[in-house]
């Protein structure tokens, strides 16, 4: 496979969509203060405070059970918190919205069991992916027009699905799907993109790939993932963040973690 | 999106409304125009069960919008119907006047029988066409709005949802078959004498419902096609198999469930509408939940999420009750039933499904 194309979805932002006013004029996109989720008196998240700065690529990686998945719930809107606050820019809590309009504020996630529509084909799951006035008339009138055409055309080229775009997404192999929902989560053209382990059952070839396409949207959009693939966290990684038991045990370098003496434990121990 | 494009896609559609045109048009020449005693002469009898099966079948089209389409399994849609077909009772019992049996010119005859004075509120404007039509579409469609605005947005799906239309349509049953709430009761309202001033009884009258019946059929079902061919009908089969993950790409999946079930409540209410005149009679029965079950059992026989496939389930399931309730009345139930498990066991996508399978076999 040749070399990642990639899709730019800041660049071509002109496409006359409202969404909330995002303000990340003083620092970070997205804060989580004191956010606690408990499960039957199980402290899923346990006063988890976490920052992650406009444009910035974070890794953040932890045991099974750490949080990391309920973590993401939270931030789209999937999970109420008990307790604490979560702010998309200065202006915007999250708290206070549905998850269509978190969406619709510009937070795209990539689910860590994927999940792309079935029935549909690869071309009609990126069209509906894709970052336009979703509201019910809009959307019963909508036609393509041949900008969002080429919109769908690049990000299927971007993950390699061209010659798939007939099919149905429910017969594609599980790598390939994997790849549909990362399209799916380019044409939203988020500002913060949520990946939850994006290279699970990927070939090493297709991780390779996978690493190369995060790298290259970080910068113009803020990136989590979740990934516990050690080798292919630290071919991206630059910050760090070790969740266990609900909370931050800490953040640093690649190396800085992993030499820290309470990850090992957490790792290796118990 | 021009009709020609729209049906360029669909070549059975394109053969359904064929069929259906050049079925109304013989049938009816061959009413009017064929002298009774010719072998050729359809009866007007004929004429009337026809456009009965062709209410059903839009009737069907309806559910599979929301069933098939939307996968919100209704099982309440008899509840639709039958509001339709009572504004257009109600619209012809004004028309009787003083044609009753009690000669009364301002009240229907039941309401004389239960020696009420005045026109409930509720009656006003029914003795207009234009008013009994608006309130054909308006009444199911903002009960399909208000319920579905209460249970799409605490979320109400699946199994929950399939009952609580059991149980709205099962109310309905109740209070109409209440003499107080002012819609003749148990009787239902009947003995009706004329629409826009053509007598009913006459061949015209009932070849042209029959045709009115085809043509909202056909256009019910251009309609249905563009909805589920535009982007929207994408956005409802993406909520049917995985609902939640159409809200994290910013669907606002209530909003577009809501839609397609008014949408669909109003086409039920328009089916309704033109099946009474045909039948003769309304009365509360119509809200049997067991009528809405059946309405099931045809898209599934038809099969669901193609469309024509509830009109051919509609109209094969209706023939068949014909036949057997003449010769086994006390059987149907149970065919009905085995039909439904037969179905769903053996041929899940319905006679749809089947036909497509055996011609994928005949290519190959
Ligand atoms: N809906 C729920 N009900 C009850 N417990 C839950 C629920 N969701 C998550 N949990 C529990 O919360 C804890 C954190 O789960 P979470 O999925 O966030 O972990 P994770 O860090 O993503 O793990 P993994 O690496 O295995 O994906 C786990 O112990 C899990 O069993
Ligand atoms: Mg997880």
């Amino acid at each position: 496979m040749s070399t990642v194309r990639i899709h730019d979805p800041v660049t071509d932002e002109n496409d006359g969509v409202a969404s909330p006013e995002l303000d990340t004029a003083h620092g970070p996109i997205l804060y989580l203060e004191d956010v606690t989720v408990s499960f039957d008196g199980f402290r899923a998240l346990n006063v988890l405070s976490l920052y992650i700065d406009d444009g910035e690529l974070r890794c953040i990686i932890g045991p099974n059970g750490a949080g990391k998945t309920t973590m993401m719930d939270v931030i789209t809107g999937k999970t109420r918190p008990d307790a604490g606050t979560v702010f998309f820019g200065q202006t915007i809590d999250l708290l206070k919205l549905d998850e269509p309009s978190i969406a619709q504020a510009g937070i795209g996630r990539k689910f860590q069991k994927p999940s792309v529509f079935e029935q549909l084909t690869v071309f009609e799951n990126l069209e509906l992916a894709m970052h336009t006035d979703k509201r019910v008339w809009p959307t019963l009138f909508a036609r393509l027009n041949s900008t969002q055409r080429d919109d769908i055309e690049i990000v299927m080229e971007t993950i390699g699905l061209t010659a798939q775009r007939q099919e149905r997404a429910g017969s594609l192999s599980h790598g390939q799907k994997q790849w549909l929902e990362i399209g799916m989560l380019l044409m939203q053209k988020p500002k913060l993109l949520l990946v939850d382990e994006p290279v699970a059952g990927m070939t090493h070839q297709e991780t390779e790939r996978t690493a190369e396409l995060l790298l290259s949207l970080a910068g113009k959009h803020s990136v989590v993932v979740v990934e516990h693939d050690m080798e292919f966290v630290r071919s991206i990684a630059r910050k760090v963040t070790v969740l266990h038991e609900g909370s931050v045990l800490t953040e640093g370098t690649m190396d800085e973690v992993q030499n820290h003496p309470r990850v090992i434990e957490v790792y290796l121990g118990d | 999106m021009g009709i020609g494009n729209l049906l360029a896609r669909d070549r059975v559609g394109k053969t359904f409304l064929t069929l259906l045109a050049l079925f109304a048009v013989v049938v009816s020449t061959l009413n009017l125009l064929v002298p009774e005693a010719s072998a050729f002469h359809v009866s007007t009898f004929t004429v009337t069960v026809a456009g009965k099966y062709l209410c059903y079948a839009l009737l069907a089209l309806a559910v599979d919008l929301v069933w098939g389409y939307c996968g919100i399994l209704s099982l309440g849609h008899g509840a639709f119907f039958a509001l339709g077909g009572y504004a257009m009772g109600m619209y012809m019992m004004r028309q009787i006047g003083e044609r009753g049996v009690y000669g009364n010119a301002l009240l229907p005859d039941f309401m004389v029988f239960l020696n009420w004075k005045e026109l409930p509120w509720y009656w006003l404007g029914f003795d207009h066409f234009w008013f009994a039509s608006l309130m054909v579409l308006l009444v199911p469609g903002l009960l399909a709005c208000l319920f579905g605005w209460l249970a799409f947005r605490s979320r109400v799906t699946g199994v929950y949802l399939s009952i609580i239309t059991q149980a709205l349509t099962y109310a309905f049953m109740l209070a109409f078959f209440r003499n107080e709430m002012g819609f003749g009761g148990n009787n239902g309202l009947t003995d009706f004498k004329d629409i826009l001033g053509f007598n009913l009884q006459k061949d015209g009258t009932r070849v042209a419902i029959f045709l009115l019946s085809a043509l909202f059929l056909g256009l019910g079902y251009i309609t249905s096609r563009f909805v589920v061919e535009s982007k929207m009908g994408r956005v409802v089969t993406a909520v049917r198999d995985a609902e939640s993950r159409t809200r994290f790409i910013g669907y606002k999946v209530e909003h577009f469930k809501l839609w397609i079930f008014v949408f669909s409540a109003v086409l039920a209410g328009i089916a309704g509408a033109l099946y009474v005149p045909q039948v003769g009679i309304i009365n509360p029965s119509e809200f049997s939940p067991l009528n809405s079950l059946e309405l099931v059992i045809w898209v599934a026989v038809g099969g669901r999420g193609t469309l024509y496939g509830a009109v051919l389930g509609a109209i094969l399931v209706n023939y068949a009750k014909t036949i057997f309730t003449g010769i086994l009345p006390e059987v149907w139930l149970f065919a009905l039933g085995g039909l439904f498990v037969a179905v769903t066991l053996f041929m899940p996508d319905g006679l749809v499904g089947v036909a497509r399978r055996l011609r994928l076999g005949g290519v190959r």
